[in-house]
């Protein structure tokens, strides 16, 4: 009989109690290895690599919009001192030319952004100054696709109607070699 | 009247936890999801500018990471505090960068090979001369498709 008995015993069912207290501590080892990093950043598309470096300066100088940094992270645009916060205007309005001025770029097509800097300039001035002007070309983009499209944004639409876009405003961004102002060399 | 005593005298029953390990692990299932499990120990300081022309990078599989930034500060005695570049998990000489690129490449399945993306992970306050270095050692290595990684944030501040 007492065997009997103890065969009852070992089929009653196994305590889940502590399936909790498991599955927290792989959830708080998830917690802690998880790093949500952010994936993001701003997409650039860098010249084949030639040997003679094309300059920008030897051509017309009203299609070019030059921006220089210097070692002090100082700006300036088209020789004259600038501030970062009123570059993305400046951009927009000489790709665009709205009032049809002199000494700002024929057509949208025509129009070259030269980037400058020094090789002891900061790379996140660097990189401020690269977002405003790509910040340029989007908005203008966004622009023109509301004109076209209404109602809609650059990001939205298809592709041959962004490269009907693209075509009319094309991104220029030329980057000339940077000067070595202060002789840092290396 | 006697049925609403009756019920008070029973005492409150205690909430039942039974359920807790349904929403435990299915915390632990979107956790488990969403973690990637970094498979390079960071040895520069890399903190990225901020930035607020971004765009999200589809795939992570195609992306190769170049870390530009001071050597932490238990490898500032072998390597000095100079910004250094980090390609895997060790540094590395500028002129690495084509044999890493190609290692890289060869990772790859053959139809993506061309949709690589380096992306480069550089701290604020590196020099451009270094990173124009590695940007010129990307064009010779035939790499045009570059992302600066940045957070979002506002510009100018």
């Amino acid at each position: 009989m007492r065997l009997r008995k103890k065969k009852e015993r070992v089929s009653t069912e196994i305590n889940a109690g502590s399936m909790a207290d498991i599955a927290f501590l792989l959830l708080i080892f998830f917690l802690v290895t998880t790093t949500i990093n952010p994936e993001k950043g701003i997409a650039v598309k860098l010249p084949p690599w030639s040997d003679e470096e094309v300059d920008p300066t030897q051509l017309n100088t009203r299609n070019v919009f030059s921006v220089l940094i210097n070692f002090n992270n100082e700006l300036s645009v088209r020789k004259e001192p600038a501030e970062l916060k009123d570059l993305r205007a400046d951009a927009k309005e000489f790709i665009m030319n709205p009032t049809g001025r002199e000494d700002l770029s024929e057509s949208p097509d025509k129009a070259i952004i030269s980037l400058k800097n020094d090789r002891g300039t900061k790379y996140e001035m660097y990189l401020q100054v690269y977002n405003e002007l790509k910040g340029a070309y989007n908005e203008l983009w966004d622009e023109e696709a509301a004109r076209r499209f209404p109602g809609k944004k650059y990001e939205d639409l298809k592709r041959d109607q962004k490269k009907a876009i693209q075509k009319k405003i094309p991104l220029v961004i030329s980057e000339a070699e940077p000067v070595d102002a202060q002789g840092t060399g290396k | 009247m006697s049925k609403f005593k009756k019920r008070k005298g029973g005492g409150s029953p205690g909430i039942s936890t039974a359920s807790l390990p349904d929403i435990v692990f299915m915390l632990l299932f979107f956790f488990m999801v969403v973690t990637v499990m970094k498979n390079e120990d960071l040895m520069v300081d890399v903190s990225v500018p901020k930035a607020d022309q971004l765009r999200k990078m589809e795939d992570r599989s195609l992306v190769s990471y170049l870390y530009i930034g001071k050597p932490l500060p238990q490898f500032q005695s072998e390597y000095g505090d100079a910004p250094q570049l980090q390609l895997n998990d060790k540094f590395s000489s500028i002129d690495r960068i084509s044999y890493f690129i190609q290692a890289e490449k060869d990772a790859l399945p053959e139809d993506k090979k061309d949709k690589m993306i380096a992306s480069l992970r550089v701290d604020g306050d590196v020099t451009m001369g270094f990173v124009t270095d590695v940007k010129t050692e990307l064009r010779k290595a035939g790499q045009l498709k570059v992302n600066y990684a940045a957070i979002h944030g506002e510009v100018g501040k």
